[in-house]
């Protein structure tokens, strides 16, 4: 009977960690369903942006108070997953606060004594957090795209972190060992007395239910993750590592393109050649749909936190447009997200849903409000390029659609015909000299 | 202010067999816009005064493509590349200057992967390379006290990280340099870019450049100096919308050097 705890906890914590594995090899899969690119490119700045902008937090901190306050979110989390892998020992073992039995009782005291600190300021981080999202109502939060789950999985990651920093304070403060040890519990010690006059019994109980809640919590909210845009807290550090590292005015070269340029070019080609039997089905000219989009884009979907950050830099939309980066991109992992399920649903293989990307989720309205300035791209703490995306879709409307405005069909005929986008003739190039 | 400007073309050094120090890249804005000219020209006097041995295309010289790649069309992109490519291949091109950020960019960072390697440079970078070597000088007089801010071109601040050049210009003029609320790295579009300045907006609460140009407004500013002639009409327009333009002045960088010279 002495194991049966022992026993639950290891199958929790096999199903909580599986069901986590089986989803994250679904993300892999999702995320391979994008382009191959090529990003083995210059590894030591790739690590150096890693470590500065996703590790070191460097993006989050333009805006200082936002910044403060997920820094000491983001230290909070790592320093007191320290005290996870105790309770796990302690979970599969029998053990109780193993630590105890290992290091010596300051330095524990002092380790834990961390974690509570960290633990208050962690939630007093939060409630900001919930008072900006809730009650200021800053503008980002509350855009056209931030309704129904994007609001609602922004606030229940808010309140899963309240709940866990409160369990793990109870924990320690109803754990008659530690309260003795008199070392460590520098916040439980104030909120122990509340417990005086109950029953010794009754205190161990609630110490138990509040450490069973507390690693069961973690395992949900592990689980959560997949679901959530809460998953840049692992994607960010890969997504920094894959960001751009050219100059953000620089766009790729389309190599299809290249390649039929190359042979319009070509004076010795003939123009009537038939293609050859074997030859592949020409390449789609830029993307409507999420397979279109390279894998490192499909990372981005998968890694953007929704902090609004580029939308509210962004001119387009900062003068009323219906352009939203941010919706850009989440409307790119919604539609991956629906291709994933289809695929899981039709046993490996995706089954047309007579949907896309282009027109069912991202409208040309908002592709062609977009100036291409950047300002998105530059705003995303975790290396995010929004604007790639559109502009990989208005390559679509263009090439493959003939959709582009009709202004913009003008200019194009121009420099087509007179290598400038306005009406000019090309001898006249050079009449600016003379004019006085 | 005189009004002889010695403009060599790349084909008539070539017939003479000489090989100029840069390339101007006039750009199509700096070619036929009015306002634009005028920076052109600008640009030029500063050239001829400082000897600066260049030449430009003229007839030559072709759309870099930026706006069809912006709109999408890449196929007409690197037709335009290609073509420009290998015009300044032919006569073994180095070093371009040129007064737009977007050929700057484009030039820079698109040419080099369809066979077009060059050192491009932004006027701004170019003129701050004359005055550090001397062969400018900048008499302040003109300037001096003058509140100037300095609107960042986005294909010149963002996307390729020149922020310093032209405020250091700026500086030299012994003007007063005050910057707006949105500037360097999250300076806010003039709205022309992306192919935007050939189309109508689409519908909002406000064109972007009136956004822009409250932004300026607000730190009451005697001259709004540009680099890029995009921006630059854009934010004529803006103050002109805001019936300021009998008292604020719209000025590329090249125009301040030239009229701080009374060139």
């Amino acid at each position: 009977m002495q194991y049966i705890s022992q026993i639950i906890f290891t199958l929790i914590l096999i199903a909580g960690i599986g069901y986590f594995a089986s989803n994250v090899k679904k993300l892999f899969r999702n995320i391979k369903l994008g382009k191959d690119l090529d990003v083995s490119d210059n590894k030591p700045q790739r690590w150096k942006n890693m470590a500065k902008i996703a590790l070191g937090q460097t993006k989050m901190v333009v805006r200082p108070i936002a910044g403060f306050l997920h820094v000491i979110v983001y230290v909070g989390f790592i320093v007191i997953n320290i005290e996870v892998l105790e309770i796990v020992i302690d979970g599969v073992f029998g053990t109780h606060r193993i630590g105890l039995h290992v290091l010596n009782k300051s330095v524990y005291g002092f380790l834990i004594g961390t974690f509570e600190v960290l633990a208050v300021l962690v939630l007093t981080s939060v409630i900001i957090f919930w008072i900006r999202r809730n009650i200021i109502k800053l503008k980002r939060f509350w855009s056209a795209e931030m309704t129904g789950w994007p609001k609602s999985d922004g606030n229940i990651i808010l309140y899963f972190e309240v709940v866990l920093m409160c369990l793990f304070l109870l924990m320690n403060a109803t754990d008659a060992t530690f309260q003795n040890l008199g070392s460590g519990n520098i916040v439980s010690q104030f909120i122990a007395p509340l417990f005086e006059g109950m029953s010794e019994g009754n205190v161990h109980m609630i110490e138990r239910t509040a450490w069973w809640i507390h690693i069961i919590g973690i395992l949900v909210f592990l689980n959560y993750l997949y679901f959530s845009k809460h998953l840049h807290i692992l994607l960010a550090f890969p997504n920094t590592y894959y960001g751009k590292l050219i100059p953000k005015g620089q766009f790729s070269n389309n190599e299809a393109v290249t390649k039929e340029v190359k042979l319009m070019m070509d004076p010795s080609a003939d123009p009537f050649a038939a293609p050859a039997e074997d030859a592949p089905v020409p390449e789609k000219f830029g993307a409507s749909d999420v397979t279109d989009l390279s894998w490192v884009q499909l990372l981005n979907a998968y890694t953007c936190t929704e902090c609004g950050r580029c939308t509210s830099e962004c001119p387009a939309n900062i003068t009323g447009k219906k352009l939203s980066p941010r919706k850009i991109m989440m409307d790119t992992r919604d539609r991956l997200v629906e291709v994933g399920k289809n695929i899981d649903a039709n046993k490996g293989t995706f089954v047309p849903d007579g949907k896309q990307l282009l027109g069912d989720y991202i409208t040309n309205e908002e592709l062609w409000a977009c100036t291409s300035c950047n300002a998105c791209v530059q705003a995303c703490p975790v290396s995010i390029d929004p604007l790639s995306i559109i502009m990989d879709m208005r390559q679509y409307l263009v090439m493959e659609q003939s959709a582009a405005p009709s202004d913009l069909n003008n200019m194009m005929g121009n420099i087509e015909n007179n290598g400038a986008p306005w009406p000019f003739n090309q001898q006249d190039r050079l009449n600016w000299a003379n004019e006085s | 202010m005189s009004n002889e400007i010695n403009v060599p073309t790349m084909a008539s050094l070539f017939a003479e067999g000489k090989q100029p120090e840069v390339l101007f890249w006039v750009g199509c804005a700096g070619s036929f816009d009015d306002r634009a000219k005028k920076i052109t020209k600008a640009f030029v006097k500063i050239l001829n005064k400082a000897n600066v041995n260049f030449a430009v295309l003229g007839t030559e010289e072709s759309c870099t493509g930026d706006p069809a790649k912006r709109a999408g069309n890449e196929f007409l992109f690197q037709m335009q590349a290609v073509t420009n490519i290998e015009v300044l291949n032919a006569y073994d091109v180095k070093k371009v200057v040129t007064a737009c950020p977007h050929c700057f960019n484009t030039l820079k960072n698109e040419y080099p992967g369809l066979g077009g390697t060059y050192e491009v440079v932004h006027h701004t970078q170019f003129l701050k390379q004359l005055l550090e070597e001397g062969r400018i000088t900048m008499e302040g007089g003109k300037f001096k006290g003058k509140r100037i801010t300095f609107h960042d071109p986005c294909y010149l601040g963002r996307a390729n990280d020149v922020y310093e050049a032209p405020r250091d210009l700026i500086r030299k003029l012994d003007a007063e340099l005050v910057e707006m609320k949105s500037c360097k790295t999250r300076g806010l579009c003039c709205g022309a870019g992306g192919a935007q300045m050939f189309k109508e907006a689409e519908k909002g609460d406000k064109e972007i450049n009136i956004e822009r140009t409250e932004q300026a407004l607000e730190v009451q500013p005697d001259i709004i100096a540009a680099g890029c002639p995009f921006c630059n009409t854009m934010m004529t327009d803006g103050v002109k919308n805001k019936e300021k333009e009998a008292s604020i002045a719209v000025m590329d960088i090249a125009e301040l050097i030239a009229s701080a010279d009374d060139l």
